[in-house]
This record gives C-alpha cells, structure tokens and sequence, in this order.
C-alpha cells in the first residue's frame, strides 16, 4: 500500500490535535496488547503468588515451573507442532496451486468455458449446504472421520482468493506475452509453469500467507472431525487444555515422577504457558509478514 | 476487496466482450465458422489443457460444496444410523415442525441476528474512524506501527481469544475480579455464569480482534483517493473537519456499502468460535451466546439430534441465500455500479 499522497505539510492537522490522535492511539494500542502481556505474565507467575493475588500484570514472585514442566515431557506439544505444522505445509501448498491452476483458465478471454467456471464458483460464495450436511458428507461419503484430509480439504479453495487471483493475472500479465509464447511453440502447460506462475510470484505468496494463517489457527474442523489425540493440531490441543488442564497435566508424565514439581505446578499457569507456546510462532513472525499481509489484501484491487 | 467485488459482476460484462473476441479470431482463423457444432468440439479440445487444469479445484469444490448442497435433503429425512442417510424414512416438514415448537428458534434467531447487526454497526463505525485518523497522523511511521498493533489480533485463532479473554474473566483469578473490581470496591463476579454481561463482552471480544483488518481495507481505499480533490479543497479554504466530511467519508462510502451488503448477506452466520469456544460453552450463558451455529454443531454433535439440526442448518442457508440476493437487488436500485452482481 503505497503513502497517500494527500499528507502534504500544507495540508496537515495542528500540532495539537496531532499529540491528542497520538496519545489516543497510544492508549488503543496499549489496550490491544495488553492481554497478551496479561497471559504472558501468568505463565511466568509463581504458584503461591497466583493463590494469593490472582493474576497480575506485576507478579510478586516469578517462577518458570510452567515452562520446566512442559518441556520436561515435550512429546503432547511437538506432536502438536508436528501436526499443524504438516497440515499448514501441504494445506498451504495445495491451496495455492490448485486455486492458481483454476484462476488461470478465468483469466483467459479467449477461454469459452470462463462464465461457466466464474458461476460454478460464484454459487459456492452465496450457497452452502450448511454444517450438517458437509459433516454427512466428509464422515459418511467420503469416510474421512479422523483424518488428515479433513482438516485439508475444508480451506483448500477459497472463492474470494480464487477471483483476486483471476484479476492479478487479468491485470499483471498482459495477453500479448502469452500469445507471443504460443507463436514460439510453447503449449499451455508450458505457458503456465514457465510465464504464468514466474510472473505473479506476488500473488502467489500473499495466497500462502493467507493459506498459512487459515490452516495454521484453523481448529474447527478438527473439532467436528480429529478424534485420536495424536492427530490434534496445536490449536486444537490448546483448546483441550482450557477446557481441561488436566489433559496436559496426565500426559506429563516424567514431571509425575518428580512429585515435588508436580505439586509446585499450578493449573493456571500451566494453561498460560500452554497459550504462549501456542500463540509464539505467529506473534514473533507476524509483525514482519504483516506488511506483505497488508499488500496482498489490497492486490485484487490493482486494476489494469 | 472491493475491487475484488466490482469484478466479479465485471466478469458477465467481460465475458461478453470475450464472446466478440472469440468470434473475431474465429473468423481470423475462418475454418471454425462454417459449422457451428464442429466449433463447439473443437474448442473442447482446443482448450483441453486449460479444463484440465481447472479440474482438480472443481472436485475440491464438488466435494466441499456442492454435495453438501444436494445433501440438504437430510432436513426433510428422519435420518437413523441402522438405516443411513438414504435408507432413512421421510420426514416431510416434522424436523422444522420440532424446531419451530423449540423455545430455542426464536432465541437463536435474535441471538444471530442481534449480534451480527451489532457488530456490523460498531465494527464499522471503529474501522473508519480509526482509518481517518490514522491517516491524518503526521508521521507516516507511527501510523504503519500503531495499524500493525491493531492488526495483531486479527491472526490469532479463537482458540488463542478464549485464553486472553479467560486470563481477565476467570472467577477466582483473574485480573477483572481480583485487580480491577477490587479497586472499585465491587464484589467479584462469576462472569462464566451471567449471562447479562456476555453481550458487551462479545461486542468488545469481536471489535478488539475485527477493527484492525477494518481499519486497513479502509485506509487503502482512502490511500486511492485522488489528491488533487484535497489540493483544491484546501485552496477553496476548507478545513480538515470538512474534508474528511465531503471528500474522504464519501469517497470510501462505495466500499462501505459494498462490505455492509457482503455482511448483511452473512447476518445469520455468526462466528462460531467467537460464540462457542470464547464462552468456553457453558450452558448457564445460553440465553445470550446460542447462535445458530453453536446451536447446530451442538444438536448434531453433542445431542445427536440429526433432525433438528439439520433443520436449523437449511434454514440458514436458504434465508443466507434470500438476504444476499434481496441486499444486492436493493443496492442495485440505489446504485447499479456498486451492486456485486
């Protein structure tokens, strides 16, 4: 998103309001952040602290116990990691490629079937089925009850995505470059892999930006579909635990054998620290994915 | 977004320009002209590579949207598990003769629909004024930094919410009861069990993680604003105030109309895991939290009650189907170029 170019020093608020906007937004951004902050600090929180004055953004005794018990047995947690981070991987891979191999055709005005294929999708957009009639299909069709696939297929096309796709290939490449490939012998598989998919590396990764985010927080689907514990994703093992700490607290077993740790170890801040190790990855890489975030929601709109 | 929006109506405009352009390299190429149907054919297997490639997405969405289209049906069947989904007895209308009996419609209805169109108001009224006033800032740096603060909860799951939100609700612990009602000299309360709290609570939960993506769809459309209408603005000696009021708010109010149609369209699609797991499911909150898709996924998973739900879902998606066709037509009336289709 480039600079508004309407920010001339002619044309600028006073200084006054200028310190008024600030502190306002300086107060917002406190507020927004300050959840997180608040968890972050429970998690480091000492048991008899916690007791005593609950929790605290200031903690009179600090304690990283949560922290020790859980990496004493790290098996529940990077079985999670593992999970989510296979799913978000082929997940995201498969998305992007599938939604660029239908965008492409879209994109084509020479292509005869376009308005049938833009209407195929478009009625997925304004119609579904509802939840319990894909929940018949995916468990009872198609037998994918406890599967992998099932948390893979759901986030695979994303119609909105497909038509930004559609548009930047309208708008980025211009019909001449592929007519030109044509005249020099190239078929349409080659024009796709060797000047299609070169060419719109931008939208290409903001669609796996996108794609990573979806599968990555996704944990409904495993809700309706995951029943092994071992096939649970990250989020939807955090959700386990804040319903029931002693889900984690049972598969940590080499802290059961030190019965003094276990006993130090309090709930709460087990299920905070359970929260951080959870939301860590995205918090520390999202402020500089952000940016290309930003761009890409605003990708559809760059018009020819 | 919104362009995204224009150009699939675009697209119908396109296509017949498209149609023309066939014809005229068809008559370039002039063999195809003499017979209609050998046209038909071959262009089947002229743009065989392009309907291939298209091929694998379309099953993806067979699959994942359209049997479960066809599989509406279940709402009229008295589905039982000896006989599976097609072996079930008929039902007729009696699912949504239950579901209209239940106490539970009409709660869910104006659950759904009163907080889609409270937080469609005040996401909207926060998302542009945060926007505007972002973009009045002097400093450009400060701005990208305080919009990437407001955009951070934007890419934390549900799941990560209800961890934030339980940090400041718990009864015992938390920091609302143990720091901030104790500084105002008020008793602590069991805020998992009143209900009347819960919808500031959701209101605030929804706005705090949707006002940064708000925010940003806005701001680019005000970044599109073209300057020379502020340049004479200022010449003609308007202030910032008036400004924002006859050229920024009506220049973005296109897109405004445009993501209100795309919202009212989903009024009975509630978040689920806003509704479901930030209230960490518990039934003393129903009175306030049941939506419709809480309430879906509850019948037919917890209470595996097939019929109900199944009930409940059709008519969701039909009424879905019905309010996105009736607020297109309506902004077709006002004004045909902001119409999605």
């Amino acid at each position: 998103m480039s600079a508004p170019a309407n920010a001339k020093p002619l044309n600028q608020i006073s200084t006054g309001s200028n310190v008024a906007l600030n502190a306002v937004f300086i107060l917002l951004s406190l507020l927004f952040v300050m959840p997180v902050v608040l968890v972050l600090m429970v998690s480091i929180t000492d048991g008899d602290a916690l007791l005593k004055s609950g929790y605290s953004f200031w903690p009179e005794k600090l304690s990283s116990i949560a922290y020790k018990a859980m990496f004493e047995d790290y098996g529940t947690i990077i079985g999670g990691y593992g999970v989510s981070i296979g799913i978000t991987a082929v997940g995201t891979v498969l998305s992007v490629l599938l939604m660029a191999l239908f965008a492409y055709p879209l994109s084509r005005s020479d292509y005869p079937y376009r308005t049938f294929f833009t209407f195929f999708l478009f009625i997925t957009l304004v119609f579904n089925g509802g939840l319990v009639s894909r929940y018949m299909v995916y468990t009872r069709v198609l037998d994918l009850y406890d599967s992998y696939w099932a948390l893979i297929l759901p986030l695979l096309i994303v119609p909105f995505n497909v038509i930004i796709m559609r548009t930047f290939f309208q708008t980025t490449i211009h019909p001449a470059i592929i007519d030109s490939a044509r005249i020099d012998g190239a078929g349409e598989v080659r024009i796709f892999t060797s000047i299609i998919l070169p060419l719109s590396v931008p939208v290409l990764a903001t669609m796996g930006l996108f794609g990573t985010i979806a599968y990555w927080n996704d944990w409904f689907n495993a809700l309706l579909y995951i029943e092994s514990e071992h096939k649970y994703p990250l989020q939807y093992l955090m959700r386990r635990v804040i319903n029931d700490v002693q889900f984690l607290k049972t598969n940590i077993t080499i802290a059961a054998q030190n019965p003094e740790m276990m006993s130090k170890l309090p709930d709460q801040a087990l299920q905070m620290a359970m929260a951080i190790v959870g939301m860590g990855p995205i918090l520390l890489v999202y402020p500089f994915f952000q940016r290309f975030f930003v761009k890409g929601l605003t990708i559809g709109a760059v018009k020819g | 977004m919104r362009e995204t929006v224009t150009t699939m109506r675009e697209s119908i405009i396109e296509h017949k320009k498209a149609l023309s352009y066939n014809e005229l390299t068809d008559k370039r190429g002039g063999a195809n002209m003499k017979k209609p149907r050998s046209k038909a054919i071959s262009n089947l297997w002229k743009y065989r590579y392009l309907t291939l490639m298209m091929l694998p997405a379309v099953v993806v969405l067979i699959i994942h949207s359209y049997l479960p289209m066809f599989g509406v049906f279940i709402a009229f069947k008295n589905v039982n598990y000896v006989d599976g989904i097609w072996g079930s007895p008929w039902a007729g209308f009696d699912n949504f003769h239950f579901l209209f009996q239940s106490d539970s419609l009409w709660r869910i209805t104006r659950n759904t629909i009163g907080y889609s169109l409270a937080f469609l108001v005040i996401n909207l009224i926060l998302s542009v004024v945060i926007a505007v006033a972002l973009n009045e800032l002097r400093s450009r740096f400060v701005g990208k930094l305080y919009q990437s603060i407001l955009l951070m909860p934007h890419f934390l799951s549900m799941v990560v919410v209800s961890y934030l939100v339980y940090a400041f609700l718990n009864p015992t612990q938390g920091f609302m009861n143990t720091t901030v009602l104790d500084w105002l000299g008020i008793d602590p309360k069991f805020w998992y069990s009143e209900k009347d709290y819960w919808p500031f609570i959701l209101i605030l939960v929804n706005a705090w993680h949707g006002i940064g993506i708000g925010a940003i769809i806005y701001i680019a459309a005000i970044a599109g604003i073209d300057p020379e209408y502020y340049e004479a603005a200022v010449i003609d000696g308007a202030s910032k105030r008036k400004q924002i009021l006859h050229i920024t708010l009506p220049s973005i109010q296109p897109v405004m109309i445009i993501l209100t149609i795309l919202q009212i369209g989903k009024i009975l699609n509630a978040d689920f895991g806003l509704f479901y797991q930030v209230t960490l499911d518990t039934g003393m909150l129903y009175p306030t939290t049941d939506v419709i898709d809480t309430y879906v996924y509850r019948s037919l998973l917890e209470l595996n009650d097939i019929g109900m739900s199944s009930a409940a879902a059709f008519m969701q998606s039909v009424i879905g189907f019905v309010l996105v066709i009736v607020t297109n037509m309506a902004v077709r009336k006002l004004n045909r170029d902001q119409a999605l289709f």
